[in-house]
């Protein structure tokens, strides 16, 4: 098996977002930057298909120069190769990243053949377009299921579970396929120190990608203004329970 | 010819909560621009929901039959309402922030060449639209330019309020159509569906939802709250850290990338409250916070509050329910 998975560089941002000056980002001068859950699990899960299944797999991100972190990362629980299209690290749009990731995904399939599954998370941590992972799907004519919770692959063939309204629904389709997976398909692994030091020597491959804008195209960002609740301090420490039961019959929930 | 297309996901019969949201976005712009409202209603029960559907706004609902769409099946979908949009010369096409509508607009929008603007909560008309669109699943808004025709955007669930019916409204006029469907459109589609267990409340339904996380120390630290969580009839939720360490199932984590939760009573314990577990939990009536540590981000979003270690106060508080009651 063949396996691709796509993962985007993204702020850990913690209790509160700060914007630059212009407003077009979001600070990060005192953060540190992770990908999102989802893609954790897809890489998890571009792992574990290898370990099952036997052969390749290979991790891909459109970012700046500061993304091979998160290539590494993901080099450090198993993944063999790292791709990055590089770019200034300015936002591109989620039609110019998967045209770009297309571009990416030609060129590797030409050189050593098809990838049999890619993995996407089904959206993006910051932007959260919902769409590179159907983009790409389409444009390369494969069957792409959104959502994954489960995947189980059979020769050429996979069954891909999901949630739906009162319990799951599942999709049976050929491969090569497109999959996007949810937090919750799997428990991805802590790197081990010797993977992490492998990760450190591999060679990551840089593409420089053709930028083309579709939109939509950021104009700006606001943090949303939400009502700040007055906190009632109910008390310290255990001696604070009969307050809190109080107030529990108070609202009635008891 | 012009006009706002919405497509209407359906449920027993009626258009389902988050169609009438994205149903009162296009009745808004339609009202804008002084054009009608259009719908695209599929599969099964599709001509019940499509009468109705006069009541909130709608014009013409445009119902989709084929023997192949008995199960969903996402590109045939965007195959059905592609051929609705091809015909129409619409301003703009909307579908709710839902799994279907979003993967089947995501569809359209990749074989249209068209942008795509996910979860919106506002839009600015004039010569290029101006986007309101939810990022980092609400903690941020972005404001983009949204150009194509149509406009293809989604609701942000929960972002706008939804459409209310007015009985006295005519009914929408009822338009068969019949999609040209190919194998390709086939390759994806629903083989069986599995219903969940029931024996327990379930998160997002759940009056009361006590919530661990970091502070909670271990999975067996969760006995005490599950001791709670049951003399309030409530479920247990949590934050990212105890799914990731392996404390609690995934199934009960509340934020971005897990549950969104809207009962009467969330009680957080040993959580700090990074806004991607806030966005889970914003909806919560009143939240009552157990934190040893005064100076946490979740004091903000707090209704009451009890300063403290779980592992004291919790007991304490089940012990006192148990004395009065
Ligand atoms: C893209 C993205 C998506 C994410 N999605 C989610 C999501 O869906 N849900 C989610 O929850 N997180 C999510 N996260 C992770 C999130 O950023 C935080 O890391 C996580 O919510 C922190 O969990 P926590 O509050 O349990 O732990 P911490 O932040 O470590 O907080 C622990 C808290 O417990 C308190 N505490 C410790 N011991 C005690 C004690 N004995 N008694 C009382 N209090 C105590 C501490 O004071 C502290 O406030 C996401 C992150 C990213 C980047
Ligand atoms: N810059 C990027 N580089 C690589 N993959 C990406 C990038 N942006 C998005 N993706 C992938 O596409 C998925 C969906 O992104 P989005 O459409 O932005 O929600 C993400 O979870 C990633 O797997």
């Amino acid at each position: 098996m063949r396996i691709l998975v796509c993962v985007k560089r993204v702020p850990a941002t913690g209790g509160q977002i700060s914007l630059t000056a212009d407003a077009r980002d979001i600070d990060t001068r005192y953060l540190g930057f992770t990908i999102s859950p989802h893609e954790e699990c897809a890489v998890e899960e571009a792992v574990r298909i290898v370990e099952t299944h036997g052969g390749t797999s290979v991790v891909l991100t459109l970012g700046p120069a500061s993304a091979v972190d998160q290539l590494r990362d993901a080099m450090a629980i198993g993944i063999e190769r790292a791709v990055l299209l590089e770019t200034d690290g300015s936002d591109w749009d989620p039609g110019a990243t998967a045209s770009a990731i297309v571009d990416a995904i030609r060129g590797l399939e030409a050189a050593d053949g098809p990838f049999d599954v890619i993995l996407f998370g089904n959206e993006s941590a910051d932007s959260g377009g919902f769409q590179v992972g159907i983009r790409v799907a389409d444009a390369l004519d494969r069957p792409i299921v959104s959502g994954a919770k489960g995947l189980a692959i059979d020769g050429g063939s996979a069954t891909v579970r999901r949630q739906a309204a009162g319990g799951w629904e599942e999709f049976d389709i050929e491969l090569p396929a497109v999959v996007s997976v949810r937090e919750g398909i799997n428990l991805p692994r802590y790197p081990s120190v010797p993977g992490r030091l492998r990760a450190k020597k591999k060679d990551i491959e840089h593409v420089t990608p053709e930028r083309r804008p579709l939109g939509p195209e950021l104009i700006r960002l606001s943090v949303p203004v939400e009502q700040s609740a007055s906190v009632e301090i109910l008390g310290t420490g255990p001696e604070a329970a009969p307050r809190v039961v109080e107030i529990l019959r108070e609202i009635g929930v008891l | 010819m012009s006009g706002i297309l919405a497509l209407v996901e359906h449920d027993a019969g009626r258009p389902d909560r988050l169609s009438l949201e994205a149903l009162a976005l296009a009745g808004d712009l339609a009202g804008r621009l002084g054009v009608g409202v259009e719908a695209v209603v599929i599969g099964a029960g599709a001509e019940a929901v499509a009468g109705s559907l006069g009541a909130y706004g709608v014009s013409t609902a445009h119902v989709v039959r084929h023997d192949r769409l008995d199960a969903y099946a996402p590109m045939a979908w965007a195959s059905a309402l592609g051929g609705v949009i091809a015909a129409g010369g619409y301003d703009a096409v909307i579908t709710a922030g839902s799994e279907r509508g979003t993967e089947v607009l995501a569809h359209v929008a990749a074989r249209t060449g068209l942008p795509l603007a996910a979860n919106v909560v506002g839009v600015d008309l004039g010569e290029r639209w101006t986007v309101t669109r939810q990022r980092w699943a609400g903690s941020l808004l972005e404001e983009a330019w949204l150009d194509g025709t149509p406009h293809l955007l989604t609701v942000a669930p929960h972002g706008v309020p939804a459409s209310e019916p007015d009985p006295a409204a005519q009914p929408a006029a009822v338009q068969q159509v019949t999609p040209e469907l190919t194998d390709a459109d086939m390759r994806v589609r629903v083989a069986r569906t599995v219903p969940a267990a029931t024996d327990r409340i379930s998160l997002t339904d759940a009056k009361v939802v006590v919530g661990g996380g970091r502070g909670i120390g271990s999975s067996e630290g969760f006995a005490m709250l599950e001791e709670l969580a049951t003399l309030l009839g409530g479920a247990i939720g949590v934050s990212r850290v105890a799914t990731s360490l392996g404390w609690r199932p995934h199934a009960e984590q509340i934020g971005q990338t897990g549950a969104r939760i809207a009962p009467d009573l969330y009680i957080a314990c040993g959580i700090s409250g990074a806004i991607q577990h806030i966005v889970g939990c914003k909806s919560a009536k009143r939240i009552l916070v157990i934190n040893k540590d005064p100076e946490a981000p979740i004091f903000g979003r707090a209704t009451y509050a009890v300063v403290g270690d779980v592992h004291a106060i919790v007991p304490a508080i089940t012990a006192e329910i148990r004395r009065t009651s």
